[in-house]
C-alpha cells in the first residue's frame, strides 16, 4: 500500500489528529460502561474512576436482566431493524436501479416524487399512521414498525443510491444483456456488487435511527410482547426516581449489537471500494 | 451468413434526430467500419444493430431475418466495448465463459472455446486473474476473447482501441486484422480514427450529423470522394480547400491533397513558405496562399527558408473540384 512516501511529520500530525477525535468520541461510551460496573454511589462519587473492589457492582445488569423481558425486548429491536434494512436496501436498489436505468415517460417526476420525503418528517403523519395500523389490525406487532421505518428509510435510499448506479457503466450492463443476462441477473449480479459501498452508506444511515428510535415503538407497538430496546429501558428512568445503574447497563448492551452491525457493513464498505471495477 | 442489411433506419432521442434514414448492405465476411467526428451517431448505429437501442424506424435484417424484435444475446452477435466492460468480480475465464453458460451450452463445448479463444489471443496465462490484475492492453485482450468465444455470425467493435496507447494501438490494430482474415467472420467496427479505417475496412461507411456521406473501399473513397466532407476526412494530412477563383476554375472550391502538390520555381499557385514539420521520411511544409495555409507533403527530407516565395504545381488529374452545397464536380 507504500506506494507514496509520505513526510513522517504529516504522518504524526495525522494520527495526532485522528487520536484526539478519538478519544472525544469514545468518552461519553467508556463513562457508560465503566459506570455500569459500579454501585450507585460510587456513580456519583466519583464519575470518572474506575470500578474497584470497593466500587464494584453488577446491580445494575441484575435488575435489567431481572425487570422485564430483556432478550425478548432485544430480539425485536434486532428483528425490526434488520428486516426494515433489508427492506430498505432491497426495494431502494430497485427503485434506484429503475430510475436510472431506463428512459420513461414521467421518469425525472417519478425520482422526485419518491425523494420528497427526504424533506417531510415521517412524525407528521404519526396520528394518520396510528389510524392506519389500527384499521389494518397491525397496532402492537413488530410489522407496523417495519413498515413505517421502511417507508421512512426509502427516500433518502433512492437518492443516494440512484447517484451511485447512474456512475455504474452503461457498457458493462450492455455486455450483460448481450451475454444474455435477464435484468434481474443484470441488477443483482452487476450492478449491487458494484454499488455495495453506496449500500453501506445508506444501511448504516437508517441503522442507527431505527435502533434508537422511541416515538413509533411508543405509539405503534407498546405491548410487552411487542417492546424495543429503547423503549424496555425506559422503565428505569422515572419522573422521580431514576434507576441510573440499570439505565447505564441496559445501555452498555444496547451498544453492542449496533457495533456488530457497522463492522459488518464497514467491511463491506471498504470491500466494495477496493474491488476493481471497468477501466 | 453473416450478412447485415439496414433499411431506413431512423432514430430520435426525444426530438432530436440523430440517424436520418440509414440504408446499408454488409456482404459475408465483409469488414465494414463506420467513421465519422464526435457526435455523428456510430456508437447509436451499432447499438442499433446489437439491439440495445431500438430504432425509431426501420429494419434491422441479420443473415437475412428481420430482428428488430429479437434480443440482442438472440442475434447471433458479440459486442466489444471502448471501455471493455469486463464483469470485474469474474475471472478471465468466468469472463469468457458467461455468455455460453447463459445459453446452456455443454460444460465441454464451453471448456473448448474458451481453450480455442485464449490460444488465439495468448490469454492463457491470465485465466484465472480477475480484470483488476490484468494490464489495459490484456484487458482489452479478454474483451475480444469474449466476443470471439461467442462464435457469433456479426462481431461489433464500438472504438475498441481509442483506450489503448499509440504502440499497443497498432499491435491490436494487426491483431484484429489478423482474426478477420483467420475467421472470415463479418465484421462492424466504429471508430474516429481514419487511420484504422484505412488499414483495417474492406467498406468504409462515412456519418455526419446521423446521414451517410458515402460508402466505399478505402481507396475509391481517398480517390474518389463524393463531397468535400469525405474528401477532407479521408486521408491524412487533409486535403487542402481553396476557392476555384485562385486558379481561375469556375468551381467555387477546389481540393488538392498534400501529396499531390509539388514545389519549385514554376506552377499555378504562388506561394510563401510558413512553416516547417520534419518527420524523417517526410517533411509537411505549410505554405500561405493569400489567407490561406495549404500543407504540401515532401517525400524526404528537406530544407526551406521560412518566409521564402515558391511556386505550388500539381497535374489536372489530382485536381478535385467542388460545387457551392460542397457536392463533387465531375469529369
Ligand atoms: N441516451 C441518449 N439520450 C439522448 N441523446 C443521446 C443518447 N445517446 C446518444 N445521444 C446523442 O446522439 C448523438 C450520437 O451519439 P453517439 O454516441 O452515437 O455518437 P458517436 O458518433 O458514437 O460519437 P463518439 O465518437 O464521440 O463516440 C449525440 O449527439 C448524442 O448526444
Ligand atoms: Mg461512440
Amino acid at each position: 500500500m507504500n506506494k507514496v512516501k509520505h513526510n513522517p511529520l504529516n504522518i504524526l500530525a495525522v494520527h495526532a489528529i485522528l487520536v484526539i477525535y478519538t478519544v472525544i468520541a469514545l468518552f461519553p461510551v467508556v463513562v457508560i460502561i465503566l459506570n455500569s460496573f459500579k454501585t450507585r454511589k460510587a456513580i456519583f462519587r466519583e464519575p470518572l474512576a474506575l470500578p474497584n473492589a470497593d466500587s464494584f457492582s453488577l446491580a445494575g445488569y441484575e435488575t435489567v436482566l431481572k425487570q422485564g423481558d430483556y432478550f425478548g425486548y432485544f430480539q425485536n429491536s434486532m428483528i425490526v431493524t434488520v428486516v426494515s434494512l433489508f427492506f430498505i436496501l432491497l426495494f431502494g436498489a430497485m427503485a434506484a436501479f429503475a430510475l436510472s436505468e431506463y428512459r420513461f415517460k414521467g421518469n425525472t417526476l417519478m425520482g422526485l416524487y419518491l425523494a420528497i420525503g427526504i424533506m417531510i418528517p415521517i412524525r407528521l403523519g404519526t396520528v394518520s399512521i396510528l389510524q392506519i395500523m389500527v384499521a389494518s389490525g397491525l397496532v402492537n406487532t413488530l410489522t407496523a414498525l417495519i413498515l413505517v421505518y421502511t417507508a421512512s428509510g426509502l427516500p433518502l435510499a433512492i437518492f443516494i443510491l440512484s447517484e451511485f448506479m447512474r456512475q455504474v457503466s452503461a457498457d458493462l450492463k450492455d455486455a450483460g444483456r448481450i451475454d444474455g443476462l435477464s435484468e434481474y441477473r443484470i441488477f443483482f449480479f452487476l450492478v449491487l456488487p458494484l454499488v455495495r459501498p453506496a449500500l453501506a452508506t445508506v444501511a448504516v444511515f437508517n441503522m442507527i435511527p431505527i435502533w434508537n428510535d422511541l416515538w413509533f415503538p411508543l405509539i405503534l407497538a407498546s405491548g410487552e410482547e411487542t417492546k424495543t430496546l429503547t423503549l424496555g429501558s425506559q422503565v428505569f428512568i422515572g419522573q422521580f426516581v431514576t434507576d441510573w445503574n440499570a439505565v447505564l447497563s441496559g445501555l452498555s448492551m444496547a451498544i453492542l449489537p449496533v457495533m456488530l452491525l457497522y463492522i459488518i457493513f464497514s467491511k463491506q464498505l471498504i470491500r466494495g471500494i477496493t474491488s476493481g471495477a471497468v477501466k | 451468413m453473416g450478412s447485415l442489411t439496414l433499411k431506413n433506419i431512423n432514430k430520435s432521442f426525444g426530438s432530436v434526430l440523430v440517424l436520418k434514414d440509414i440504408s446499408l448492405e454488409v456482404e459475408d465476411g465483409e469488414f465494414v467500419i463506420f467513421v465519422g467526428p464526435s457526435g455523428c451517431g456510430k456508437s447509436t448505429l451499432l447499438r442499433i444493430i446489437a439491439g440495445l437501442e431500438d430504432a425509431t424506424s426501420g429494419d434491422v435484417l441479420i443473415a437475412g431475418k428481420r430482428v428488430n424484435t429479437t434480443p440482442s444475446s438472440k442475434r447471433g452477435i458479440a459486442m466489444v466495448f471502448q471501455t471493455y466492460a469486463l464483469y470485474p468480480h469474474l475471472s478471465v475465464r468466468n469472463n469468457m465463459s458467461l455468455g455460453l453458460k447463459q445459453a446452456k451450452r455443454p460444460k465441454a463445448y464451453i471448456e473448448e472455446r474458451v481453450k480455442v479463444a485464449s490460444d488465439m489471443l495468448e490469454l492463457g496465462p491470465y485465466l484465472d486473474r480477475r480484470p483488476a490484475e490484468l494490464s489495459g492492453g490484456q484487458r482489452q485482450r479478454v474483451a475480444i476473447g469474449r466476443a470471439l468465444v461467442r462464435n457469433p455470425e456479426l462481431f461489433l467493435f464500438d472504438e475498441p482501441l481509442s483506450n489503448l496507447d499509440a504502440a499497443l494501438r497498432v499491435n491490436t490494430r494487426l491483431e484484429i486484422a489478423r482474426l478477420h482474415r483467420q475467421l472470415e467472420t463479418t465484421m462492424v467496427y466504429v471508430t474516429h480514427d481514419q487511420v484504422e479505417a484505412m488499414t483495417l475496412a474492406d467498406k468504409i461507411v462515412v456519418l455526419q450529423d446521423g446521414r451517410v456521406e458515402q460508402i466505399g473501399s478505402p481507396m475509391a473513397l481517398y480517390n474518389d470522394p463524393d463531397n468535400i466532407f469525405v474528401a477532407g476526412f479521408i486521408g491524412s494530412p487533409a486535403m487542402n480547400f481553396l476557392p476555384g477563383s485562385v486558379i481561375g476554375d469556375s468551381a467555387r472550391t477546389i481540393g488538392l491533397r498534400p501529396e499531390m502538390i509539388m514545389l519549385g520555381d514554376e506552377g499555378e499557385i504562388e506561394g510563401e513558405i510558413s512553416h516547417l514539420e520534419h518527420l524523417g521520411a517526410d517533411t509537411n511544409v505549410y505554405v500561405r496562399v493569400g489567407e490561406q495555409l495549404v500543407t504540401v507533403r515532401y517525400m524526404g527530407q528537406t530544407d526551406y527558408e521560412i518566409g521564402s516565395k515558391t511556386m505550388l504545381s500539381y497535374s489536372l488529374a489530382a485536381l478535385f473540384r467542388f460545387d457551392e452545397k460542397g457536392r463533387r464536380i465531375r469529369g
